[in-house]
């Protein structure tokens, strides 16, 4: 039996990561990867497929709903546990911070299934390095727009000159310890609660 | 206060992790010392495993999923104990407007009574059956859950064998009533404020609640990696204190409209706070603009609520046997009595001068009336319990317990 004989289910409602892992279960060979983004007749699949090793998102709300499938008798063909090995907790813990957990049928010898949970480790750490990178990279600009509506109501209201307004911001923020940005959203906020004028 | 302690516990968007959120919102945590960071989680399951790899040290958890955890009954599992009970009470058995209405015409009446929704339930089973329909399928959230074991023990004394009468499926609480209201379900039993929830959608209807089913019934325990609870005693005696005083916080009326806009937030449960004070009023909507009135729906602080009696470990242990989850002998017994662990509770709130109970157990259902006890410190009134059919459990004769009760099907 060849490694690119194990059938492998991902079950992730994330499209993009699924498919990720997916590559990434490719490339190193594997072609017998099912995935799967909605529990929903996921039982079926399991009964079709019977799958070697599943690898689902700790986010999914469904793990406890997949857990029992793995109980009942007519769900699965083989009894199934979770991660390569209990004792391996440093894989574990891998898997946990990451956010992803594996079931792995019974009696499936350790160094066929480590490199898959190693490969899923992996990606999902890129998936979610890769998520806060944008999400910063999102609230970096929401950031800057916001100082920047801040700066128009300083510069409206009071008068001052762009940089007068940037840095009365700054000085505000220092003074009470804030950033920046939380003291512009509490003037745009102000400045519409307060009334016309200024266009929030 | 000489040292602080970092805790972080996880928690599931439920009605019932009401102390914890209390014991942080409110200051008590703070009060003792204790950095209580809370987590909210997506599965019971996760806990489990975060608990298990130390992310979290202690858990809002599933009475019997500490049990569960030491049996060995999960894929993934540390050893875990219950040094203190979240309450009791708290769950309700909600079904589809379409079945109501056949239980209705089988003379059921949204008093919540178990024994008559139990009646028009079997009829409709019954008449299902000879139409040949499908069976009804019921869900409940986890099969190590007083849910299950709950719905089972009304359906089995109602005549109705949760396993060939019906279907019993998992589900988590938030989806329930999305479920019930695209059809996928006939019916629930889960915490609040996931009943409320089908109910304020116009998508089913309460049928009965735990409280009547087995009065003062055990629900969610506060389980502790007991690894870091044998390495922090002091830790986990503080956060008891804690939540023992969250829970007086909790149980005082004039504090339910805070507490229900602080569980409302989105951090917490992330619905709005009219669907938390059914269950902390006690006031329960059970369709469209009927209320019924439920004594001790839930139960935070009072009846020794937060006490994790070795009888209630044990019941749901008589529970796991009765539904083949687990086989019943001598040491799987021990397993289940040395989880709860009211010795840690006691030695953590003695200095409080608060009321104990005199005993780590007792005969579960045997108090018909409310009743004052012998306890150490002050006075404490236990009970009523009854189970809705007259059941008695005697922790001392478990195996006469467990021979009584109907088995699980063994012919697969």
């Amino acid at each position: 039996m060849n490694r690119n004989s194990l059938a492998i289910l991902v079950i992730d409602e994330n499209r993009i990561r699924a498919s990720i892992i997916e590559a990434g279960l490719r490339e190193t060979g594997h072609t017998n990867v099912t995935v799967v983004d909605d529990i929903t007749g996921v039982a079926r699949t399991i009964a079709e497929i019977n799958p070697d090793v599943i690898v689902i998102s700790l986010e999914n709300p469904n793990r406890d709903v997949l857990e029992n499938m793995f109980q009942l008798s007519r769900a699965v063909k083989r009894p199934i546990a979770m991660f390569v090995d209990r004792s391996d907790r440093a894989s574990i813990e891998a898997a946990v911070e990451a956010g992803v957990s594996a079931y792995i049928v019974d009696g499936l010898r350790q160094e066929r299934v480590k490199p898959i949970l190693e490969m899923a480790i992996s990606r999902f750490n890129a998936f979610s390095r890769l998520s806060r990178e944008l999400e910063e990279a999102r609230s970096e600009l929401e950031n800057r727009k916001l100082v920047e509506r801040a700066k128009g109501i300083l510069m409206k209201s009071r008068g001052l000159s762009e940089e007068q307004a940037y840095a009365l911001l700054r000085k505000t923020a220092m003074n009470q310890n804030r950033k920046i940005a939380d003291i512009a959203q509490s003037l745009v906020t102000a400045a519409g609660l307060l009334g016309p004028g200024e266009d929030a | 206060m000489s040292e602080r302690h970092q805790i972080t516990a996880g928690f599931m968007p439920l009605l019932d992790s009401a102390l914890l959120v209390a014991a942080r919102e409110k200051g008590f945590a703070e009060a003792e010392g204790i950095d209580l960071l809370l987590v909210r989680e997506t599965s019971w399951a996760n806990i489990r495993d975060r608990l298990a790899v130390g992310h979290f040290q202690v858990a809002h958890m599933l009475a019997p999923m500490p049990l569960a955890c030491n049996l060995g009954l999960t894929p993934l599992a540390s050893r875990t104990i219950a040094p203190l009970a979240l309450g009791l009470g708290g769950n309700a058995v909600t079904v589809a407007n379409a079945l109501w209405a056949e239980m209705k015409a089988h003379g059921a009446r949204p008093d919540l009574d178990p024994a008559r929704a139990g009646r028009a339930l079997k009829a409709v089973v019954a008449e299902r059956a000879r139409s040949e329909l499908a069976p009804l399928c019921f869900a409940v959230v986890h099969p190590h859950s007083g849910h299950n074991y709950e719905l089972r023990y009304w359906l089995a004394a109602c005549g109705i064998d949760p396993d060939r009468d019906i279907e019993i499926v998992i589900l988590p609480p938030p989806l329930m009533a999305d479920a019930l209201a695209a059809g996928n379900i006939d019916g629930y039993c889960v915490g609040e404020p996931w009943n409320t929830a089908a109910v304020t959608q116009g998508s089913g209807h309460i049928a009965t609640v735990k409280a009547a089913i087995w009065r003062g019934s055990p629900e969610k325990v506060l389980g502790a990696q007991a690894q870091w609870a044998e390495s922090n005693p002091e830790a986990l005696r503080a956060l008891l204190r804690a939540l023992y005083r969250a829970g007086i916080w909790c149980a005082d009326a004039a504090n339910h409209e805070e507490l229900a806009a602080l569980l409302a937030s989105p951090a917490y449960i992330g619905r709005p706070a009219e669907w938390m004070m059914p269950a902390l009023s006690g006031d329960i909507r059970v369709s469209g603009a009927t209320v019924t009135p439920v004594d001790e729906f839930f139960v935070p602080l009072a009846k020794a609520a937060t006490f994790p009696w070795k009888s209630h470990a044990l019941w749901l242990y008589t529970q796991m046997v009765r539904w083949g989850q687990v086989r019943h002998d001598r040491t799987n017994e021990r397993i289940a009595r040395e989880t709860y662990r009211p010795d840690i509770y006691r030695a953590a709130l003695e200095p409080l001068g608060v009321a104990l109970p005199g005993a780590n157990a007792k005969v579960e259902g045997a108090l018909r009336l409310a009743t004052p006890v012998g306890s150490a410190g002050a006075s404490l009134i236990l009970g009523p319990d009854g189970f809705f059919d007259g059941g008695l459990f005697d922790p001392d004769r478990i195996d006469d317990y467990i021979d009584a009760q109907s088995s699980p099907r063994r012919d697969h």
